[in-house]
């Protein structure tokens, strides 16, 4: 029932994540200086690549007099390379993300959240188009594109573990996945091949909790996945860290390999840690190859 | 009640329980802990792994057993468990409680009471009237039988004498009542004890109460060959017994110390131990009482007297030009009388005096050097007895002939007389009875007791009243004057056989123990005693205290001389003119025997177990059991080392860590205060002051960080009385009027402070008003600061002190006020200024103080904001002055980081470049 003082309550508690997720976004990626992005040769752009002397193709308009009345000869000033890159990001809106330790870590989805907007800004800033895939947003450039996708970005989803979408992505674009990866791998990997297949590289960012990767349980306890849907019964939790561990090991290795077959990047980002290193890594794996 | 061993149950029906246990035990092993539910997204991962084995299921047997346990001790703390139950006593009528109340009881008094007060507690449960009758003090009346607790009451009052009970019977034979009896024994035979068992007897049953102790009784000390035997009694005699005796005494300073303490050591099977203690003369005239180590009572102290007391006397002789002849020595006699009672110091006078004997006799000296003279005056005046001699010298002298010699008794005339000799007429002249007021009143005068020669005394209004001995002819014998606090006696005889006969008789030993100049040997007979009356001095109750006596009567002789101690004369120390005499608990010949009961007697102990309810300790170790159950159950559940566990944890140690907070601050500020350089300012309680400060020292830290390469931290306020000083290189002290001295700790930390190489800038912010040394009130109060402070010598800076070129070159060091009253420590003397160079060579040290008033800290000020917070002067003219203010800090912070860096000659080219010079 949607009645006004409900619908009103309801948009307001939506739109609440909005101003902070971009705004901390934002913050985040103040902290990468950019002049790494020029395509570091001539080409069509705005800023300045370097004089050359005139060549007889070069129209005479095309001179710079300034720089030519200091010598003999002409010079032309020839700008750097700039081409606008498609950039497809997704973000992993299940249950699963929603998961915290402890009241001082922000949750899985809060981070995945945010570095996935402040990479966008970034490319945004860059110059480059940035979208969201599954067709949910075309990737385009502009304020008005991020503040769009920080819409749909906190949205949260209702399966226990997400799967990447892989339509809409452009061929030869870029695009990153940003997910806890602990769900079914099958459809990851389904992605990932269908992605490389259209030439499409990127970057797999791994986001976990601390406590996923220590495992400190002991005891008789009943683990449920965040929804309630998974369940699993142990008299011994302490017991089952190894194999928990090894398990986990394997997951990562796997998704190791599959980024390593399809030209993708892969890390693990931990929610203790600092939102900035992971963002220059997803920065830098996106540049990387651009 | 019904009882098992020791322990009876007051329900005991409820033990019943226990028989549950079993049963309990399989319940709670059949149910495994509850498992926790977690959210883990990790749980994908986790799917079909299995457990190793299924242990866990059940519960371990030790949380079992603690259970159990648990619910055990709940049972038997409910079942009401009681150690020691007691029966109550059975019996009826009156009850009459009787309590020997002697010295002997003293240090177990309280058990006695206590037992008594049980009794008493029994008896009204029983419904009967009681009375507690102290055999000491028996009340005055028929036995005052009332309910028990009403004596429960009044129990407190009821003290032990420090003597036996005697004529209990007659008491109790003034009624006819019967009664029950209690009779609570001290454990030592009495006079009349087994005449009132029988008169008791007649009246109803008699229950003893009395537990074998050892009573050890200390007799009196006596001084033989030059040792103080110390002996002691005791009963029962049995086993060996080891114990102390402790000779007590004033020091010099008045202060009651333990003087010597020798073991003493009861043989088995011995009544008597017998041990000698060996003490320098000073320290035995010292001994007031002794006492038996680790005794509280009366017979374990005996008080001394004179007896023990021995005088030092020292003997000089004028001529001693005759050697060998032994029996014409002046001092032969004299020392052949005191021996035996006194101690006695040869040598010459300086050395004696410095000894300070009590008596000093010059037998036949006439002159003392004038020094001396002053000396043995001044000695006398303080409570000194000079005995003189006449004899052959001092008739001839000139001594006291015109005036009174201030070291005689009375004027002479010159060369004395003889009389009944071969060339004089008249028979030699006998004494004549003492007369009342003489200190020899008393004494017999023998009639062989002849005088032929002696010195002759001026007459004179006041020589009668000097004169203490006579001749028969009126002429004195011994005349006494009394000098300040001491005495001055003449005897106008020679102290050898040459003039008289005295020395041969036992009247001059004993007129020198009347003057007191020897002892008295031991305790006065009944005859001397007879007609005196003694004042107490100091009294001893039953348990060995010594307490002020001067509120109670005086002591006819006679009871003295019995020396039994009684109602009427309790023990303690009694005065009689110039002589104390003790009277003790345990006389020489008292001997202490064990009360022995008729066999029909029923004895029982002294001490009683006490009843002690379990009930609270039972169920106390059942919370105790179940608390520990809830964390033994968290652990086997995983909730103690799960996630959420360091809260837990947190919580824990919070509650172990807290007395440790403090150390936790501590610790803290001694990181803020040494992680970075940081300037510090005393707090000084007042607020605003504190808050000037604060901002002064953060405006300069900030200009230092602009300017110089120190970079301090936010600074720091320190409590003179708490904070550690070590960690900063600068005080900056704001002087207030009102503000409180620091303590003698605080100074010490100062002054250790300011020795270790820091600083401290005292500004007293009145330059605008005062000059350095005037008497403002805050200028006043530095001074009370720097009392106590270990300051050096101060001048005005001068100009070529290294403050003035630190860091910038500096004339002037204003504040908010341009005073030039700066001081620092002055140069050391001698620095001498090098012809060509612009400043003295003062290589050493760091001054410790500068003080001013230019209350520099509002200069420096600057809020949060970093804005200036008081203005300075008007205009420009005001901002260069803060800014020479600033300069002047910049400069204090680098004179105090970098000492004397810049007097160093090597920079004197630079300067002069840029002195211009």
């Amino acid at each position: 029932m949607s009645t006004p003082l409900t619908l009103r309550s309801a948009a307001e508690a939506l739109a609440a994540p909005l101003p902070p997720l971009l705004a901390e976004a934002e913050h985040l990626a103040t902290a990468v200086l950019l002049g790494d992005h020029g395509r570091r040769r001539a080409g069509t752009g705005d800023t300045f690549w370097q004089y050359r002397p005139a060549q007889p193709h070069d129209a005479a308009r095309s001179i710079d007099w300034r720089r030519s009345a200091r010598s003999d000869a002409n010079f032309v000033q020839d700008k750097e390379w700039q081409i606008a890159q498609s950039i497809l990001l997704w973000v992993d809106q299940a249950a699963s993300m929603s998961f915290r330790s402890d009241d001082n870590l922000p949750t899985k989805a809060e981070r995945a959240r945010t570095l996935g907007l402040a990479t966008a800004i970034l490319l945004v800033r860059g110059g480059e188009r940035v979208g969201l895939t599954g067709l949910r947003l075309p990737p385009r450039r502009g304020e008005a594109q991020l503040m769009q996708m920080a819409q749909l970005l906190s949205q949260d989803g209702d399966t226990d573990y997400g799967a990447p979408e892989a339509q809409g992505m452009l061929p030869h674009s870029r695009a990153f996945f940003v997910s806890d990866f602990l769900g079914d791998i099958q459809p990851i990997e389904d992605a990932l091949l269908r992605a490389a297949d259209r030439g499409v590289g990127g970057a797999l960012l791994q986001i976990l909790d601390p406590q996923e990767e220590a495992f400190p349980f002991d005891g008789r306890t009943i683990f449920e996945s965040m929804t309630g849907a998974l369940q699993h019964e142990t008299l011994k939790a302490g017991d089952l860290k190894s194999r928990y561990l090894d398990r986990l090991a394997a997951r990562k290795d796997r998704l190791q390999h599959l980024a390593r077959t399809t030209g993708w990047q892969f890390q693990t980002h931990h929610t203790g840690q600092s939102a900035t290193h992971a963002l220059l890594w997803l920065y830098g794996a996106l540049e990387h190859h651009a | 009640m019904w009882s098992i061993g020791p322990i009876g149950f007051a329900a005991p029906w409820l033990l019943l329980g226990l028989i549950a246990l079993p049963i309990l035990w399989i319940l709670l092993r059949a149910v495994p802990p509850a498992p926790i539910r977690r959210r883990f997204p990790g749980v994908a991962l986790l799917l079909g792994l299995t457990d190793d084995d299924n242990q866990t299921d059940r519960t371990p047997w030790w949380l079992l057993l603690l259970r159990i346990l648990a619910v055990a001790a709940a049972i038997i703390g409910f079942a009401g468990p009681v150690l020691n139950p007691q029966n109550a006593r059975s019996g009826a009528g009156d009850l009459v409680i009787i309590l020997d109340g002697s010295w002997a009881g003293a240090p177990s008094w309280q058990a006695r009471i206590d037992r008594v007060d049980m009794l008493l507690s029994e008896a009204a449960l029983a419904d009967r009237r009681a009375a507690v009758i102290n055999l000491n003090n028996l009340p005055v009346g028929d036995i005052p039988f009332a309910a028990p607790n009403d004596w429960q009451n009044r129990l407190p009052n009821i003290q032990p004498q420090p003597w036996q009970p005697s004529d209990v019977v007659a008491w109790f034979a003034q009624s006819n009542e019967r009664f029950e009896t209690y009779w609570i024994s001290d454990g030592l035979d009495w006079d009349g004890r087994t005449d009132l068992l029988a008169a008791l007897e007649e009246r109803g049953a008699v229950t003893v109460f009395q537990t074998p102790r050892q009573i050890v009784g200390l007799r009196p000390a006596r001084f033989e060959n030059g040792e103080v035997l110390v002996s002691a009694t005791r009963s029962p005699i049995g086993n060996p017994l080891d114990t102390t005796v402790t000779a007590i005494g004033l020091d010099p300073a008045g202060v009651e110390r333990q003087l010597a303490t020798v073991p003493l050591v009861f043989a088995p099977g011995e009544p008597i131990a017998e041990t000698a203690m060996v003490l320098p003369p000073e320290l035995r005239n010292r001994i007031t009482r002794f006492e038996v180590g680790g005794t509280r009572s009366a017979g374990a102290v005996s008080l001394t007297d004179d007896a023990l007391k021995r005088r030092e006397v020292a003997l000089i002789a004028g001529r001693d030009d005759r050697e060998g002849l032994e029996l014409l020595s002046p001092l032969f006699y004299l020392r052949e009388a005191l021996e035996p009672t006194a101690d006695i110091i040869d040598g010459t006078l300086d050395d004696i005096l410095l000894a300070n004997p009590d008596v000093i006799i010059l037998a036949d000296v006439a002159n003392l050097a004038g020094s001396e003279n002053d000396a043995v005056l001044e000695w006398v005046e303080s409570g000194g007895m000079l005995l003189r001699f006449a004899g052959p010298a001092l008739a001839a002298s000139d001594q006291g002939r015109i005036e009174e010699d201030p070291l005689l008794p009375v004027r002479l005339r010159s060369g004395g007389r003889s009389v009944g000799g071969a060339m004089s007429w008249g028979e030699p002249k006998t004494l004549a009875p003492f007369a009342e007021d003489s200190p020899f009143f008393g004494l017999p005068v023998p009639d062989d007791v002849t005088v032929t020669s002696q010195v002759m005394a001026q007459p004179d209004p006041t020589l009668a009243d000097r004169v203490i001995a006579q001749l028969t002819d009126g002429t004195p014998l011994v005349t006494r004057r009394l000098s300040g606090e001491g005495q001055i006696v003449l005897v106008h005889v020679t102290a050898n056989a040459e003039w008289s006969s005295l020395p041969l008789s036992g009247l001059f030993v004993q007129m020198l123990e009347r003057l007191a100049v020897s002892t008295r040997p031991a305790t006065p007979d009944e005859a001397e005693l007879a007609g005196t009356t003694w004042l107490p001095g100091k009294v001893l109750d039953a348990f060995g205290r010594l307490e002020d006596g001067s509120a109670l009567p005086g002591v006819s002789g006679e009871v003295l001389a019995a020396g039994v101690p009684s109602a009427t004369l309790q023990p303690g120390l009694y005065t009689g003119g110039d002589r104390q005499l003790a009277v003790n608990v345990i006389g020489p010949e008292t001997a202490l025997n064990v009360a022995a009961w008729p066999a029909r007697i029923a004895i029982e102990g002294m001490a009683v177990l006490r009843e002690t309810a379990l009930k609270g300790w039972l169920l106390s170790a059942t919370v105790l059991l179940l608390l520990l159950d809830v964390i033994a159950s968290l652990a086997i559940g995983g909730r103690l080392r799960g996630p959420s566990a360091d809260v837990a944890a947190a919580a824990a140690l919070m509650l172990l860590l807290a007395p440790q907070a403090e150390a936790q601050t501590a610790e803290e500020f001694a990181l803020r205060a040494t992680s970075e350089v940081v300037l510090a300012h005393v707090l000084t309680g007042d607020r605003e002051t504190d808050e000037t400060a604060e901002a002064g020292l953060r405006g300069l830290s900030q200009t230092l960080f602009r300017r110089t390469s120190i970079e301090p931290a936010a600074p720091l306020g320190v409590n003179l009385e708490t904070d550690e000083l070590a960690f900063f290189p600068i005080l900056y002290w704001p002087v207030t009027a009102d503000q409180p001295l620091p303590s003698r700790a605080a100074y010490g930390k100062l002054n250790r402070y300011l020795r270790s190489g820091g600083m401290i800038m005292f500004d007293t912010r009145d330059a605008d008003t005062a000059r350095f040394g005037s008497g403002s009130p805050e200028g006043r109060k530095l001074q009370a600061i720097a009392r106590s402070l270990d300051i050096p010598p101060l001048e005005p800076i001068p100009s070529d002190h290294v403050l003035t070129r630190t860091f910038y070159l500096l004339q002037d060091f204003p504040g908010r006020y341009a005073s030039r009253d700066v001081w620092v420590e002055a140069a050391p003397i001698g620095a001498e200024q090098v012809e060509g160079m612009p400043f003295r060579n003062l290589n050493d040290g760091v001054t410790p103080v500068i003080i001013g008033g230019n209350d520099w800290a509002r200069a420096w000020a600057v809020d949060n904001n970093g804005r200036r917070m008081f203005p300075v002067g008007r205009g420009r003219s005001g901002e260069r002055q803060r800014e020479i203010a600033l300069r002047f800090g910049v400069n204090v912070i680098m004179h105090v980081l970098t000492g004397n860096y810049k007097s160093d000659q090597v920079h004197v080219p630079d300067l002069l470049d840029r002195l211009g010079q």
